[in-house]
C-alpha cells in the first residue's frame, strides 16, 4: 500500500524494522522539528547580533583578525563533522535493528568526539580570554562572539547530558519505543548543532581571519 | 556586601516595602505598602480558604497536576483575571496622579510612578493578555478541531507553570524591593547596571524571560496540535476561524518570542557579567536592543489581536443567526497580517536615527496592514447584514470592538507616516492609539470569549444583566479615558509624565481619570457577574451543551465537556461542522461502537518546574546563588526523572464512555429545543432549535 511506504515525517524513519514506532513518531518528530526551527532562530538572532557588533563594536579590544587561529578551529570542525557521521551510524544501526550494542557503540564514539570538541573550545576560550586578554567584558564584539559560540557550546554540552541519560535509559528499558524516539530527536538536535557550527566556522572564523 | 550575603544575597530587611513606609512615611510609600499588604493578605486569604474548605488535595490532584487542556485553559484565564485586576488598579492610580499633578507634585513619587507604568505595561502584555488568550485557545481550539487534547499535554502544563512563575515574580516585587522604572520595553542603556543598579530591572528580565519561554512552548504545542490532531475530514480550509487565528498566533509565537528571550538574556549578561551588548561604552549598541525587542514586539501585537479576531469570527455569526461571511478572505487576511507583522518593527523607533528612506519603507509596510484588517472588518459587518441579531453581552462587546477598533486603526495609519510620528511620538497620542487597539482588539475579544464559552466550560451561562452593566462601563469608560489623551498628545503632553506645568491640560486629565474609574467599575461588574452567576447557576444551567445555537464542533458535547471531549472522534464534512450536523439530524446520534480512550496521566512535573522556575527567577533577581543552583538543578532533575516514567497515560474503558455519552444523548432528547427568543431565559437548557 502506498500510504504505508510514504514517510510520514522528514528525516530518518523507523519504518523498515519497527512499523509501530514509526507511526508513533509522527507528532513527536514533527514537534521536534518545530522546536529546532525556533532554536535555529535563536542562533539567527545571535548571528545577526554578531554581524552588527563585529563591525562596529570592537572598541579598542582585539578584533577577529588579531584573535582567531584556524588551527584549533579546524580540529574542532573535524571532530564535530566526524561526530555527525558517527551519530548517523548509530541511527542506521537503530533503523535496521542491529541491536542496542551497535547503537551504543556509535553513540559513545559520538559522545567522545563531542567532548573532544568541547575540550578544544574551552581551551580556545581560555587562550582568548586569559592569555590574549580578550574576555567578553572587553568589547561589544567580544560579548557577541562569546555569546554566539558559547551558546553553541552549551547546546553541545546539554546534548552530551542528554546522551548520558539515553545510555542509562537503554540500560534500563532496552531499545524501547520511547527510547528510540528520544534517540531520533537527539540525532536531529546533534545534526542541527553541526549545521550551526558550519555557519560559525564560516561566518565567524573564516570571515574573521580574512577581514 | 553583608555577612548574610551567601544566604540572602542582596535581600535585606529594608528591601521590604513596609520598611520605607515606616522610615519615611509619605502617601507614595503608603500606597506601595498598602499594595504589598494586599498581596500578602490575598495570599493568606487563599491559604485560609483552601485549608478551611479542604481544597488543597483537589487543587493538587484535579488541577495543578492535570494535563487536561480544558483545565489548563481555565487556570490560565484565572491568572489573567487576577493580573488584570492589579494592572487596572495601577492604571487608576496613575490617572489620578496625573489629574492632580498639574503644577503640583501630586501624591506619588516620580520613582513610584515609574514603577507603576512599568508594571502596568509588563503585566497587561505578558501576564494578562498572553495568559488570557493562551487560556482561551487552550480551552477552545482542541475541541474545535475534534481532538482529545493538545499534542503535548504535559508540556502544556509546563507552559502554564512557567508563565505563572513569572506572574508570581511580578507580584513578589510588590513586597520585596522595587520594580524597574524603564517601562515595559526596558530600553537600555537606562536599564543597564550603570543607570539602574538594584533589583528592579532583574525582576523584569526574569519574569519576562519565564513568560516568553512558556509562550514559545505553547506556540509549538498549538501549531503541532492543529497540523496533526484534526478530526478526519477537517481540512485546513474547513477549520473554524478561531482555529485559523490560533494557527497564525502559534506561528508568530514560535518566531517572535525568541528575539525577546535573546534580548533579555543579553541585557542580563550586561548587568550580571559586565558584557557590552547595550552599554554606552566599549562598542555596546542599544539599537541592537531596540531592533531585537521590536522584532518580537511587533509580531506580539498580532499575537495579541489575532485570537480576538478569531473570537469575533465565532461570536458574530452565531449571534447574527448567519454563517460567517467571506471565510476564505478572512483566512487569507489572517495569514497576510501574520506575515506582514514581521515587516514593520522599525515603526516603533522612527525617530531613532535611520535614514528617511528606510523610515518611508517601513511606513508603507505599516499602512499595508490596514488592508487585510479592513477586509476583516467588512467581512464581520457583512456577516451581520440582514441577520437576526441578538445583542448578548458577547455580541455587544464584538460590535463595540468593530466601531472602536476602526478609530484606533485610523490613528495607527496616521502614526505610520514617519513625518506625523516625529511630531507625536512619545506623546499621549501614542498611548491613546495603542490602548485604542488593544482594549477593543484584545480585551473586548477576551471578555466576549469568556461570555461566549463560559457555559461550555462550566455548564451555566453568565448573568446577562451584570454583563451588560460591565459592557457599558467598559465601553463608555474607554472613550472617556482615552479620547482626551489623543487631544492631550496633540497638545504636546508627553507620556510617562508624573507632573505637569500646563494648566490647560487639567480638564482633559480630569475627564480621563473619570474614564479610568468607569473602567474600574466595568472590571468590578465583571467580577460581580461571575459571583452572581455562580450563585444563580441553577437558573442559568445549560447541560445539553448548545446554549447559543452555535456552529463549531466544541459545542457538540455536554456542558461541561467530559474529560475526553468526544465519545468518538467526529467526522467532518464541511465548514461549520456542528451546524451541518444539526441540520442533517446527525448531531445527537449514538455512534456505531465505542472504543477505549487513552488520555495522558496526571503529572507533578509541571508544578514542580513552576516552583523551580520561581526559585530561579527570585534567586537571580536577588543574587541568592544557592537558590539559583537549587532551582536550575531542580528543574532539570524533574525533567530527567520524568523521562523515566513509563506509565504516562490512563485508559477510559469503552463502557464508561458509552454510559456517559448515552446519558448526555438522553438528556438532549429530554430537553425541549428552544427558540432564540428565549435564549436569555431559564428555559434555555442548551438545546437549540435550528433557525438557519
Amino acid at each position: 500500500m502506498s500510504a504505508q511506504t510514504d514517510p510520514l515525517y522528514p528525516g530518518m524513519t523507523l519504518e523498515a524494522a519497527d512499523r509501530d514506532s514509526h507511526d508513533a513518531a509522527e507528532p513527536v518528530i514533527f514537534g521536534f522539528w518545530i522546536f529546532l526551527m525556533s532554536d535555529l532562530l535563536l542562533f539567527a538572532v545571535l548571528f545577526a547580533t554578531y554581524a552588527a557588533m563585529s563591525t562596529h563594536g570592537q572598541a579598542d579590544a582585539p578584533g577577529p583578525r588579531e584573535l582567531f587561529e584556524l588551527g584549533s578551529i579546524f580540529i574542532e570542525t573535524m571532530l564535530l563533522l566526524g561526530s555527525t557521521f558517527t551519530f548517523g551510524m548509530a541511527s542506521l544501526a537503530m533503523k535496521y535493528d542491529q541491536g542496542a550494542g551497535a547503537v551504543v557503540f556509535w553513540m559513545v564514539v559520538t559522545g567522545l568526539l563531542g567532548a573532544g570538541f568541547l575540550g578544544f573550545e574551552i581551551s580556545d576560550f581560555y587562550q582568548f580570554a586569559v592569555i590574549e586578554g580578550a574576555p567578553p567584558q572587553a568589547s561589544g564584539f567580544l560579548s557577541s562572539f562569546y555569546a554566539l559560540v558559547a551558546t553553541h557550546g552549551l547546546h553541545v554540552a546539554s546534548a552530551l547530558v542528554w546522551m548520558v541519560v539515553m545510555f542509562v535509559q537503554i540500560a534500563v528499558f532496552g531499545l524501547s519505543r520511547e527510547v528510540k524516539l528520544r534517540i531520533m530527536r537527539l540525532a536531529l538536535f546533534w545534526h542541527m548543532l553541526d549545521v550551526v557550527w558550519v555557519g560559525i566556522f564560516t561566518f565567524v572564523f573564516l570571515f574573521g581571519v580574512v577581514q | 556586601m553583608s555577612d548574610w550575603y551567601w544566604i540572602f544575597g542582596n535581600l535585606k530587611w529594608n528591601s521590604l516595602v513596609f520598611f520605607h513606609a515606616f522610615e519615611s512615611p509619605s502617601a507614595s510609600e503608603e500606597i506601595a505598602a498598602g499594595a504589598a499588604l494586599m498581596v500578602i493578605l490575598g495570599g493568606l486569604w487563599l491559604v485560609w480558604l483552601l485549608t478551611v474548605k479542604g481544597w488543597w488535595r483537589p487543587l493538587w490532584r484535579d488541577w495543578l497536576t492535570s494535563p487536561d487542556h480544558k483545565k489548563i485553559g481555565i487556570m490560565y484565564v484565572v491568572v489573567a483575571l487576577v493580573m488584570l485586576a492589579r494592572a487596572v488598579a495601577e492604571a487608576v492610580v496613575m490617572r489620578l496622579q496625573q489629574a492632580v499633578a498639574v503644577n503640583d507634585p501630586g501624591f506619588l513619587s516620580a520613582d513610584h510612578f515609574g514603577q507603576l507604568f512599568s508594571t502596568h505595561g509588563t503585566i497587561m502584555i505578558f501576564f494578562m493578555a498572553m495568559p488570557f488568550l493562551t487560556g482561551v485557545i487552550n480551552y477552545v481550539m482542541p475541541q474545535q478541531i475534534g481532538a482529545r487534547d493538545v499534542s503535548f499535554p504535559v508540556m502544556n502544563a509546563v507552559s502554564l507553570a512557567l508563565t505563572t512563575a513569572g506572574a508570581v515574580l511580578v507580584m513578589v516585587s510588590l513586597v520585596f524591593g522595587q520594580f524597574e522604572t524603564g517601562g515595559w520595553t526596558a530600553y537600555p542603556p537606562y536599564t543597564g547596571i550603570r543607570f539602574s543598579p538594584g533589583e528592579g530591572v532583574d525582576y523584569w528580565i526574569w519574569a519576562v524571560s519565564l513568560s516568553s519561554i512558556g509562550t514559545t512552548l505553547s506556540g509549538i504545542n498549538f501549531a503541532v496540535t492543529i497540523y496533526k490532531e484534526r478530526a478526519p475530514g477537517m481540512t485546513l480550509m474547513r477549520m473554524p476561524l478561531f482555529t485559523w487565528t490560533t494557527l497564525c498566533t502559534a506561528i508568530l509565537m514560535i518566531f517572535a518570542m525568541i528575539p525577546l528571550t535573546a534580548a533579555t538574556a543579553m541585557l542580563a549578561l550586561d548587568r550580571y557579567a559586565g558584557f557590552h551588548f547595550f552599554t554606552t561604552d566599549k562598542g555596546g549598541d542599544m539599537m541592537n536592543y531596540a531592533n531585537l525587542f521590536w522584532l518580537f514586539g511587533h509580531p506580539e501585537v498580532y499575537i495579541l489581536i489575532l485570537p480576538a479576531f478569531g473570537v469575533f469570527s465565532e461570536v458574530i455569526p452565531v449571534f447574527s443567526g448567519k454563517r460567517l461571511y467571506g471565510y476564505t478572505s478572512l483566512v487569507w487576511a489572517t495569514m497576510a497580517i501574520a506575515v506582514l507583522s514581521f515587516t514593520v518593527w522599525l515603526h516603533h523607533f522612527f525617530t531613532m536615527g535611520q535614514s528617511a528612506n528606510l523610515n518611508a519603507v517601513f511606513g508603507f509596510a505599516t499602512m499595508t496592514i490596514g488592508v487585510p484588517t479592513g477586509v476583516k472588518v467588512y467581512d464581520w459587518m457583512l456577516t451581520m447584514y440582514r441577520g437576526r441579531l441578538r445583542f448578548t453581552t458577547a455580541m455587544l462587546f464584538s460590535v463595540m470592538f468593530l466601531v472602536t477598533f476602526v478609530v484606533g486603526g485610523i490613528t495607527g495609519v496616521m502614526l505610520a507616516n514617519p513625518t506625523v510620528d516625529f511630531a507625536t511620538h512619545n506623546t499621549l497620542f501614542l498611548v491613546a492609539h495603542f490602548h485604542n487597539m488593544l482594549i477593543p482588539g484584545l480585551l473586548f475579544g477576551m471578555i466576549a470569549a469568556m461570555q461566549f464559552w463560559f457555559p461550555k466550560a462550566f455548564g451555566f451561562r453568565l448573568d446577562e444583566r451584570w454583563g451588560k452593566i460591565s459592557f457599558w462601563c467598559w465601553s463608555i469608560g474607554f472613550y472617556v479615558a482615552f479620547m482626551p489623551l489623543y487631544a492631550l498628545g496633540l497638545m504636546g503632553a508627553m507620556r510617562r509624565s508624573f507632573e505637569w506645568y500646563q494648566p490647560e491640560f487639567l480638564p482633559y486629565l480630569v475627564v480621563a481619570a473619570g474614564g479610568a474609574l468607569l473602567i474600574l467599575c466595568g472590571l468590578i461588574a465583571l467580577f460581580v457577574q461571575l459571583w452572581v452567576s455562580v450563585k444563580h447557576r441553577d437558573q442559568l444551567r445549560v447541560p445539553a451543551g448548545d446554549p447559543w445555537d452555535a456552529h463549531s464542533l466544541e459545542w457538540m458535547s455536554a456542558a461541561p465537556a467530559p474529560e475526553w471531549n468526544f465519545a468518538v472522534i467526529p467526522e467532518v464534512h464541511g465548514r461549520e461542522a456542528f451546524l451541518e450536523a444539526k441540520r442533517d439530524g446527525t448531531a445527537y446520534l449514538p455512534p456505531e461502537r465505542y472504543e477505549d480512550i487513552h488520555l495522558p496521566a496526571h503529572s507533578a512535573m509541571a508544578p514542580l518546574i513552576g516552583v523551580g522556575a520561581l526559585a530561579l527567577g527570585f534567586g537571580l533577581t536577588w543574587h541568592i546563588w544557592w537558590m539559583v543552583a537549587a532551582g536550575f538543578i531542580g528543574i532539570w532533575a524533574v525533567v530527567i526523572a520524568r523521562s523515566f516514567v513509563t506509565d504516562t497515560g490512563h485508559v477510559i474503558p469503552a463502557d464508561v464512555v458509552q454510559r456517559e455519552h448515552e446519558r448526555w444523548l438522553e438528556l438532549v432528547r429530554n430537553t425541549p429545543a428552544v427558540d432564540r427568543g428565549v435564549e436569555q431565559q431559564s428555559e434555555n437548557l442548551g438545546h437549540a432549535e435550528a433557525v438557519i
